[in-house]
C-alpha cells in the first residue's frame, strides 16, 4: 500500500534548512538525528548543521562505531540506538498526582502533552514501527494519542543500510511507501548535498510551495531510483523467508531455546532499543507524610522477573522463557494480536545485544533445526 | 466487554463503606462510589483497585451484578498492595478502574446444567455468577458448586455456603486438601468431587476458577468425565496491570488476559497451559 505522491522536486542543503525553518514557524518542535555519546540519537535540531553531515556507522552483532565519511551527506547511516517512540511513548511520565486532605483524595491530572512534533529523516523501517505502535496505543492510550496527534513527518529513503538491517525481510524498507508527509532521497555523488523530494500530503505540498525547489530531471529520479534499489541489495542481515508465526509456536519446547538461554544475560536491552516494544509498567509513589500520590509509567522488559509475576512468583522465572515470551511476541503472537508483525527489520536488537544474538540467527537455525 | 472510560488510566474515588473478614488473610471490602457511579458488572470481570501511595491490583467482583450500588470485592493479603487494601478501615479511599475483562458465559448456560468449580480463593469470582443463576434458578437445570480448600479455615463466604447447601435446587460439596482441624467433611483435592458428582456431559457447562495447576487438573477431570472442551471456561491469573491490553504484561500465548481473559473457553489454552513457564 502506498500513498500517492506529487511530481518529484530537487531542493539543496539550503532548501532543506528552509524546510526545517518553515516547520519551525508553523509552530512544530523539530527532532532529527544528532550526533551524541559516539552514536546517531534524536534530539531537537534546528538546521542541518544539527544534522550528522558526513557521519557514518559500523554495526554488527554487539558492535556500533561512528566514522567519518568521504562526502558530506546528511543522510549517510542507518538507525542508531534512539528510534522515535520515546517521543510518543515516553520512557517515564506521570500519569496523575492525588492529594489527601483529612479524610478526602484529590486526584489531579498532569497537563496534555499534546505537541506539534515534526520528525526530520525518517526511514522507512521507524515510519513502519510507528505504524505498529499506533496499532497497538492510539486507541487505548489517551497520553500516546495526544502525543501522535500532530505529527509532521520528512521521510528519508534508506541510502545507507546497516550491517544489521534486514527491513527488505520485513517488506519494511528501505522505500518509504506511506505515513509520510514528504519523503526526501539523498542523491549520492552530488556535492554538497541535493534531494530529491516528493509530498504526500496537504502539509507536505505546503511545506514544499514555502521552499526554494525545482522539478527534478529524469536523470535525478532515476538516481534517486538506484540509490534505494541499491540499498536494497545491501542488507547486512536476512530473516527467514519461512511462516514465521507457525515456526515459532509449533517449537516452543524446542531445546534451541535452552542455547540461547545460556547466551542471553536478560539485560532487556533489545527491548529497549526495539522501536515498537510498547510494554510499560506503573509505580505509585507518596512522600513520607502520604499526602502526595503520584502514579508514574515507565518501559519495562517482559525478560524482568518481576515482568510476569503473581502472588505466587514469576510465571516465566527463567531466561529461557523470558527469551521466548520476547521473541514469539515480537514474530507470533503480535500478529494474532495487532494483524501486523512487531518487527520491522531495524536490527538495532541485534546491535546493541551485550553478547551478539542474532534474532535473524536464530530463527534461521530453527528453521534449519526444525526442518531435519 | 469494551466499557467507555472517560480516561481509562485514572481511578475513581472510592470509599469502604464496610469490611468483612472471611479467613485469617482474606477480606471482603464493600465500596462506595464517591466520584462516579459505579457501572455495572458482568460476573467474572474484575476492577483495578489501588490503595493510594502502595499500588494497584487486579481484583474480580465477587458481590451480586443484581446490585450494581454494591460493589465488592474479596481480597487475600499476599503482596504489599493487597495488604494495604485489607487494612483499610470504613470510610477510608481507595481507587478503582474498571470493570474490565470477559465474564463467565451465562447466556450460553440458560437451559444446561452448570457446575461451578472453585479452588481456594477462586470462589470469589464465581460468586457473582451464582447469584446470577441462582436469580434466575428457573432457567438452568442442576446447578452445583463444587468447592476445595486447603484446609477448614480457609474456607470462604461460611454462612452463605451454608444457606446454599440448605437448599434443594442447589448442590453443594466443599472438601479441604488437609483437615487440620475438627472436619467432618470431605477431604481431598477438588478434582476428586468432580468424578463423585456424576455429571450429565451432554448438558453441563463447567465454570472453573483456582490456582492454575487446579484448573489443569478439574479441566481434565471434566474432559474424562465426558465434557468437550468448549463447554469448560476457565477464569486465568496473569499479571494484570492496565486491564487495556496496552502494558503487556498479561499474556500468554497470543492472549491479551486482562482483556481477552479472565474467562476464557478451555480449548482456546488447552495448549499453552501445557507449556511450561509460556
Amino acid at each position: 500500500m502506498s500513498v500517492e505522491t506529487d511530481a518529484a522536486q530537487v531542493i539543496d542543503v539550503a532548501g532543506f534548512s528552509q524546510l526545517l525553518g518553515w516547520l519551525a514557524e508553523q509552530g512544530y518542535r523539530l527532532v532529527g538525528p544528532t550526533v551524541r555519546d559516539d552514536t546517531i540519537a534524536y534530539d531537537d535540531i534546528a538546521s542541518a548543521e544539527d544534522l550528522p553531515r558526513g557521519w557514518t556507522d559500523e554495526q554488527a552483532p554487539g558492535h556500533y562505531r561512528l566514522k567519518r565519511r568521504n562526502d558530506a551527506a546528511l543522510f549517510g547511516y542507518a538507525v542508531g540506538a534512539h528510534s522515535y517512540k520515546r517521543f510518543f511513548h515516553p520512557p517515564w511520565e506521570t500519569l496523575w498526582r492525588a492529594r489527601r486532605e483529612h479524610d478526602t483524595l484529590q486526584i489531579r491530572d498532569e497537563p496534555s502533552p499534546a505537541q506539534r512534533l515534526a520528525l526530520i529523516g525518517v526511514r522507512a523501517c521507524e515510519i513502519r514501527a510507528i505504524a505498529i505502535q499506533d496499532r497497538v496505543l492510539m486507541e487505548r492510550d489517551p497520553l500516546y494519542r495526544a502525543r501522535r496527534a500532530d505529527t509532521f513527518i520528512a521521510a528519508v529513503n534508506c541510502t545507507t543500510p546497516g550491517g544489521t538491517c534486514f527491513c527488505v525481510s520485513m517488506q519494511a524498507g528501505p522505500q518509504v511507501s506511506t505515513g509520510f508527509d514528504v519523503a526526501l532521497t539523498e542523491l549520492g555523488g552530488v556535492d554538497p548535498p541535493a534531494f530529491v523530494v516528493q509530498a504526500a500530503t496537504r502539509a507536505g505540498r505546503d511545506a514544499l510551495t514555502a521552499i526554494t525547489h525545482r522539478p527534478a530531471t529524469e536523470a535525478e529520479m532515476a538516481a534517486a531510483a538506484t540509490a534505494v534499489q541499491h540499498a536494497a541489495g545491501q542488507m547486512g542481515r536476512q530473516m527467514p523467508s519461512t511462516d514465521l508465526p507457525q515456526l515459532l509456536l509449533r517449537n516452543l519446547e524446542h531445546p534451541r531455546w535452552s542455547a540461547l538461554a545460556e547466551r542471553c544475560l536478560a539485560c532487556g536491552n533489545c527491548t529497549m532499543v526495539c522501536p515498537t516494544c510498547f510494554c510499560t509498567t506503573v509505580e505509585d509513589t507518596s512522600d513520607l507524610s502520604g499526602r502526595e500520590i503520584s502514579r508514574a509509567r515507565r518501559w519495562d522488559s517482559c525478560f524482568t522477573a518481576e515482568f510476569s509475576s503473581v502472588h505466587g512468583g514469576s510465571v516465566r522465572p527463567g531466561t529461557r522463557a523470558r527469551y521466548r515470551q520476547w521473541m514469539t511476541h515480537k514474530l507470533a503472537t503480535w500478529p494474532e494480536q495487532f494483524g501486523t508483525s512487531g518487527c520491522v527489520g531495524c536490527g538495532r536488537c541485534i546491535t546493541w545485544c551485550p553478547v551478539g544474538i542474532d534474532i535473524t540467527e536464530e530463527l534461521a537455525a530453527l528453521a534449519r533445526e526444525a526442518a531435519q | 466487554m469494551d466499557t467507555p472510560l472517560l480516561d481509562p488510566l485514572r481511578p475513581h474515588i472510592a470509599r469502604v463503606r464496610s469490611t468483612r473478614r472471611e479467613a485469617p488473610d482474606v477480606w471482603t471490602l464493600e465500596l462506595d462510589a464517591d466520584q462516579a457511579p459505579p457501572c455495572g458488572f458482568a460476573p467474572g470481570q474484575f476492577n483495578m483497585l489501588t490503595a493510594f501511595g502502595v499500588g494497584e491490583v487486579p481484583i474480580s467482583f465477587s458481590g451480586d451484578p443484581a446490585e450494581p450500588g454494591r460493589v465488592r470485592h474479596t481480597v487475600r493479603a499476599v503482596g504489599a498492595v493487597s495488604s494495604a487494601l485489607t487494612r483499610l478501615d470504613c470510610g477510608a479511599v481507595l481507587g478503582v478502574r474498571g470493570p474490565f475483562g470477559t465474564g463467565w458465559p451465562l447466556p450460553e448456560a440458560v437451559g444446561r446444567d452448570v457446575v461451578l468449580i472453585a479452588g481456594g480463593l477462586g470462589i470469589a469470582p464465581l460468586r457473582p455468577a451464582l447469584y446470577q443463576l441462582l436469580a434466575e434458578r428457573a432457567r438452568y437445570g442442576r446447578l452445583s458448586l463444587l468447592y476445595g480448600t486447603r484446609g477448614p479455615r480457609d474456607i470462604l463466604f461460611r454462612r452463605e455456603l451454608e444457606a446454599w447447601r440448605a437448599r434443594a435446587d442447589l448442590t453443594v460439596e466443599v472438601t479441604v486438601d488437609h483437615a487440620t482441624h475438627p472436619w467432618h467433611g470431605h477431604v481431598g483435592v477438588v478434582t476428586t468431587l468432580i468424578e463423585r458428582a456424576r455429571l450429565d456431559s451432554d448438558r453441563t457447562l463447567a465454570l472453573v476458577c483456582g490456582p492454575e495447576v487446579m484448573m489443569r487438573f478439574a479441566a481434565e477431570a471434566l474432559g474424562a468425565a465426558g465434557l468437550a472442551a468448549e463447554a469448560i471456561f476457565l477464569s486465568l491469573e496473569r499479571n494484570m496491570h492496565c486491564g487495556l491490553g496496552t502494558c503487556g504484561h498479561c499474556q500468554l500465548g497470543g492472549l491479551l488476559v486482562c482483556r481477552d481473559g479472565p474467562v476464557v473457553r478451555y480449548d482456546r489454552v488447552r495448549d499453552a497451559l501445557r507449556i511450561r513457564e509460556l
